[in-house]
């Protein structure tokens, strides 16, 4: 019994190497060409399909998605949509009606991003299709085919139930946090793969062979956001869809935040997990994490330990992970919300940070009581920026302790220039950042994407 | 009438289903293999050691060949041959190919490909517009220049005189399918080629080039694109010419197709600017004299950058009358990719350039930039000086744009926002607003003058059915179903009765590209004289049936009505087809009355021109430079369109891609050659969310082509991209709310370039 999944209602059982993608399973092998490779990164959703499980529909690109990652599961792609008889999906009828498509490449991708949208009633369609680009429309009609698709009733083929899973031959795939402790301690050379938008790149990009592979977005006890009175615990395996909605009353900056990290495929597979765990500067959660006082929880086998998430971060691609060792999840005190994260990139959706900012500055009577900055993308690590901390902590929240702290930027980062920006800018954009905390704490309205047209 | 309709385009119900067949889609036969390339590392060098043998022993490889093994021509140039398929000696930028492997399947090529071992002796790079001008290093053997007039007294009269310089960045065209070709080997030596290709014919000859063949055992196949925007009307022809290299050593299908990251780093771009002007004009705003200088980084090989760089001189005096005007045009050879054809074709640029100068007259002379625009177009007929002539001496007769300006000026409530932004931003210190209203005139034809031509075949079957070709190919841009409306109109029958077949260079020969907007003017033409030729045979039977005049016989909705007479359509087919009357014909079109010297720069290059105008709002964060469009109207002149919803989505798409040219694309460089930014991932084409909020995007309701062409329709490929320069110059505008001085805001725009121009500015005011 191999890797069980429906696709397109269909019941599938597959015997392959465990790092083939989806997209190419599919084009390759099932000859299913209406999926479409567009950037095999994960960037276009020219690939994206619908994947059904127990936590509901959602889409996904199936460029950096692994067979095994599906078993278990119901996929639809664009040859799924219309109904058994060829009657087409109101989404694919509003589009050709409005004119939704022009060179078409694009467009299967699309039509799965909107058909799944519609099954679980979302009408945010500029972030519902943010992951999907089109070079031909300027997307104006597809949204209005969209829109106008909106109130039509989902079409009852689309509800997929979800198979048994399969016992695939090879591929390690793991349910319960203990048994992944005690493989991954014993296979501490193996790559831990749970949504696979960075290390699925590994493989599409940089052709890497993974062996072997663990695939951990199943391990259920790690999953999910537990809010209580004192704290909120993130499981490693959530992933960034969740984490969004469960922080969105708590911390309503953070989610915005998180509302432009990715997009709805790269949310709905990306683990809060794996964003952590790779390192990588330019990382969003862990400036937004670092700046409320994480603490990270990493398991090696049946050792459990704790550190402050900022003492993770070593040096550019080193962290504090021992071999076997694995991050389990987040925590954070319960707090009142002072967080304020600031995203800069070129644009605004789907696109790495050239800066991140986290802002958690409390004020008491006046006067800066406690401070802690963080930053992406301004240091080889997501970085604490220690000196501009002391230099605002116990001075009154004004404009000149502001303007005071000018030189203390320059003692935390030394920021580097690459094809996202200059040391200048962003460096100047920090510091801007600082000064923007305090015009909204002001009540200033400093922010481009709120102003009404 | 079928021409007039909103009609979907011909293939949507194909798109939306995913049952519409790209290049890679098609099944492949049985022991088809794939292709990737190894590319250089290095900017410009002498290859000292090529090693492959690791790459032929790699699992899955068939073959692996180099310049040395191709048996004839390794060129894949479109003009100049000097662009070689595979590297031959020496490499002239990072990502050039320089040897190809053909193995059992697209992963097993490229994975293949990494195991070389090249070693490359690196030579001096040239990779900026300064290291090219200090080095002399360019096409051509010095800057081409144009004059009209006396420049030089005009300036030394001129009350005011004004210098700047404008930089302007290129721009990766990001069509959604990569390039792509597909080789399947024929009896007797044939190849036939599926290409993802806006020019068939020209792959159908570098292919009978690089094989030996006439170009009669080459067939090149396109069914559609998805996308091209210039940027298949050359580079596709390495992919086809490695496909069918190989499909000849191996006898076997071989398709290929780039990888995005391949892709980026392979193809050439849009062509960057650098555009120095010096102007003199008066109290009213009127120019009376401008001097530009172009620079553009051309890349390694010419491509079709000589006439790129002509359509810039060609608009750079975008919709204004001058009459003392001096272009000069550097075309400047550099360790980059060959920067090719994309929608605008070099007219962006030069348009951008006189769209700056005039905003900075302007802000000099404290004026609503929109009233120094109007000063200066050129008077439509029945004003005085009607007609002017362009700095290349054509007369321009068709000017439209004061009266679309005046309606849409109207209809998008220009001076009260423009008020009301004043207001807004005297309130905000952090956010501040701006709007700028610009024109665009764009030429139309091929400067090449031959190439403006088109053949086109049609038949009726004796059921009624009718089949079309024509040389034109489908991108997305709807060419198929406009050229299906004219036939339908042809023949009166419902559009549906038309079956748009593959472009294919066995059944109308010699095309030209599918670009410079021609796609329906031309096609449309040569579709409706094969048409009028059926019909006018069919005409002439049914009346002598009936002893009726042939003038008299009509066809319409789908029926034929012949002296007091009506039959379908069908029924008249078979009578004709009984009647041993031909059912089929080609027909063909030159375009009337061009003539061009492009060394000069004079003559009547164009037919006529296409117009349009937008308004744009943005909002910029000044503590971020983070920007957006706000709102955006549009107004744009398509003549009597064939097809308004297939010309308001060009419209649409040509603005948003204009605008993000200028707004978040960023072609980055290092200081090796090595392109940065080769992937979405680093390179942010717009997103769905940078579409206008408010888009208002309506078709000039008085649209008629002056001139004789199809059903009256204007060209509208490439006019509205750039109704994306309002998005810069409102920009512009808004951060020239932060002081004094004016921006000179470079593009692209990021959020970092708008930054450092509101400190400039900022500082500007002391």
């Amino acid at each position: 019994m191999g890797i069980r999944f429906l696709l397109n209602g269909e019941p599938q059982d597959v015997t392959a190497p465990p790092t083939v993608t989806l997209l190419d399973w599919l084009r390759e092998t099932r000859g299913l060409t209406g999926t479409k490779e567009g950037c095999n990164e994960g960037d276009c959703g020219a690939c994206t399909v619908m994947v059904t499980d127990a936590h509901g529909a959602r889409a996904l690109n199936a460029c950096i998605l692994f067979l095994p990652q599906l078993d278990g599961k119901a996929v639809r792609t664009v040859e799924g949509i219309a109904a058994p008889d060829g009657a087409l999906h109101p989404v694919q009828q509003a589009m050709v009606d409005h004119h939704g498509s022009q060179c078409g490449f694009c467009t299967p991708g699309f039509i799965v991003s909107m058909a799944t949208a519609h099954l679980n009633g979302r009408t945010d369609h500029d972030d519902q299709l943010a992951g999907n680009l089109c070079r031909c429309t300027g997307y104006a009609p597809i949204v209005r085919a969209a829109e106008a698709a909106a109130s039509a009733p989902v079409p009852d083929w689309l509800r997929d139930t979800a198979p048994e899973a399969g016992d695939p031959p090879g591929v390690h795939r793991f349910t319960r946090a203990d048994d992944l402790a005690e493989w991954y301690a014993a296979n501490p050379s193996a790559t831990l793969v749970a949504g696979a938008t960075d290390v699925g790149l590994w493989v599409t990009k940089g052709l890497r062979d993974l062996a072997p592979v663990a695939f951990i977005a199943g391990v259920e006890d790690l999953r999910g956001v537990n809010i209580t009175d004192t704290r909120i615990l993130i499981g490693a395996t959530t992933p960034m869809t969740e984490v969004m909605e469960a922080l969105a009353p708590l911390h309503p900056d953070y989610a915005e935040m998180i509302r432009r990290y990715g997009s709805v495929q790269v949310r709905n597979a990306a683990t809060i997990g794996g964003n952590i765990a790779n390192g990588s500067p330019i990382g969003d959660n862990p400036p937004a994490l670092i700046a409320l006082g994480a603490t990270l929880h990493l398991r090696q086998g049946d050792d459990f330990r704790e550190l402050p998430l900022e003492d993770f971060f070593l040096d550019y691609g080193r962290q504090d992970r021992r071999p076997g060792e694995f991050v389990e999840g987040i925590s954070f005190a319960r707090q009142p919300d002072r967080l304020r994260c600031f995203k800069l990139s070129k644009r605004f959706d789907q696109d790495i940070s050239a800066v991140c900012g986290a802002f958690n500055i409390t004020v008491e009577a006046g006067r800066v009581t406690a401070a802690r900055i963080a930053f992406g993308g301004m240091a080889g690590t997501p970085k604490r920026a220690r000196a501009v901390e002391a230099a605002i902590t116990g001075q009154p929240w004004e404009i000149e302790t502001i303007d005071a702290a000018w030189d203390a930027w320059e003692t935390d980062f030394q920021p580097l220039s690459d094809m996202r920006a200059s040391a200048a800018y962003r460096l100047e954009a920090a510091r801007n950042m600082l000064t923007r905390c305090f015009l909204e704490d002001m009540g200033a309205e400093t922010r481009v994407l709120k102003v009404a047209p | 009438m079928s021409v007039a309709k909103p009609l979907p385009h011909d293939a949507a119900a194909l798109h939306v289903t995913g049952r519409a067949r790209y290049v890679d889609d098609i099944p492949a036969p049985r022991g088809t293999l794939s292709l990737a390339f190894g590319l250089s590392d290095t900017a410009h060098g002498r290859i000292v050691q090529l090693d492959l043998d690791a790459v032929r022993a790699a699992p899955g490889v068939v073959d692996v060949f180099t310049a040395a093994d191709l048996p004839h021509a390794n060129d894949v140039s479109p003009a100049a041959h000097d662009e070689p398929l595979l590297a031959d000696g020496t490499v002239h930028y990072v990502g050039q190919p320089i040897f190809c492997v053909v193995a059992d399947s697209h992963l097993a090529a490229r994975r293949a490909a990494r195991r070389a071992v090249v070693a490359i002796e690196p030579l001096p790079a040239i990779l900026t517009i300064d290291e090219a001008l200090a080095a002399d290093s360019r096409f051509e053997d010095g800057p081409l220049t144009w004059t009209k007039g006396d420049v030089d007294a005009a300036l030394s009269h001129a009350p005011h005189i004004l210098e700047g310089r404008i930089e302007m960045g290129g721009q990766e065209h990001f069509y959604l399918e990569g390039q792509a070709a597909f080789a399947l080997p024929q009896e007797n030596g044939d190849m036939l080629v599926h290409a993802s290709s806006q020019h068939p014919t020209e792959i159908q000859h570098k292919v009978a080039e690089a094989l030996g063949l006439p170009m009669h055992g080459v067939r090149v196949e396109v069914r559609r694109m998805g996308g091209g925007f210039g940027g298949k009307e050359s580079q596709g022809n390495a992919l086809a010419v490695a496909c069918a290299i190989a499909a000849m050593r191996t006898g076997r299908p071989c398709r290929m197709r780039y990888d995005r990251d391949d892709d980026m780093t392979i193809t050439g771009k849009r062509h960057d600017f650098r555009i120095d002007y010096r102007v003199g004009y008066d109290d009213a705003g009127r120019m009376l004299a401008v001097d530009f200088t172009q620079y553009t980084r051309c890349g390694w090989a010419q491509d079709l950058s000589l006439a790129i760089a002509d359509r810039a001189m060609l608009h750079a005096d975008s919709s204004y009358h001058l009459t003392d005007a001096r272009i000069t045009s550097h075309r400047l050879k550099t360790n980059t990719q060959s920067a090719t054809a994309y929608r605008g074709f070099g007219g962006p640029q030069g348009m951008l350039a006189m769209e700056r100068v005039v905003d900075q007259i302007a802000h000099a002379l404290g004026r609503d930039p929109l009233e120094v625009r109007r000063a200066n177009f050129y008077a439509a007929e029945g004003a005085p000086g009607y007609p002017q002539t362009t700095p290349y001496h054509m007369a321009v007769e068709d000017f439209v744009l004061d009266r679309i300006v005046d309606e849409l000026v109207e209809s998008s409530g220009y001076h009260a926002r423009r008020a009301a932004i004043a207001e807004w931003n005297a309130t905000n210190p952090l956010l501040k607003k701006g709007i700028a209203l610009t024109p665009v005139k764009f030429g139309i034809s091929f400067t090449l003058t031959h190439l403006n031509q088109a053949g086109a075949l049609v038949h009726v079957y004796q059921d009624g059915s009718i089949a079309m070709n024509h040389g034109g190919t489908e991108m997305g841009q709807g060419l198929f179903q406009k050229v299906a409306q004219v036939a339908a109109q042809g023949f009166g029958v419902p559009v549906e009765t038309v079956r748009i077949t593959a472009t294919d260079t066995a059944k109308v020969p010699n095309t030209s590209a599918t670009a410079a907007s021609s796609g329906s003017d031309l096609n449309g033409m040569a579709v409706k004289a094969a048409c009028d030729t059926i019909r006018d045979r069919m005409a002439a039977h049914l009346a002598s049936e009936h002893q009726a005049d042939p003038a008299s016989v009509r066809f319409a909705e789908g029926m034929v009505h012949v002296g007091g007479e009506s039959m379908t359509f069908a029924e008249a087919a078979w009578r004709c087809y009984t009647a041993r009357v031909s059912l089929s014909a080609t027909g063909f079109y030159k375009t009337p009355g061009i003539e061009w010297d492009r060394i000069r720069g004079t003559g009547r290059p164009f037919f006529y021109f296409a117009y349009g105008a937008a308004v744009t709002e943005v909002v910029i964060d000044t503590l971020s430079g983070e920007n957006r469009i706000l709102r955006t109207d549009i107004l744009h002149d398509a003549g009597a369109s064939l097809n308004p919803a297939l010309d308001i989505g060009q419209v649409e798409g040509g603005y948003v891609q204009g605008a993000g040219w200028l707004t978040t694309e960023e072609l980055v460089w290092d200081d090796k050659g090595r392109l940065r930014t080769h992937a979405p991932s680093t390179y942010k084409i717009p997103a769905c969310s940078d579409r206008p909020p408010v888009f208002n995007v309506a078709l000039w309701s008085q649209g008629h082509n002056r001139s004789d062409t199809i059903y009256r329709s204007k060209a509208v490929g490439e006019p509205p991209f750039m109704l994306g320069i309002s998005a810069l110059l409102a920009l512009s505008d808004a951060v020239a709310a932060c002081g004094p001085a004016y921006p000179a805001l470079d593009a692209p725009a990021t959020p970092e370039r708008v930054l450092m121009a509101v400190i400039r500015q900022r500082d500007s005011g002391g």
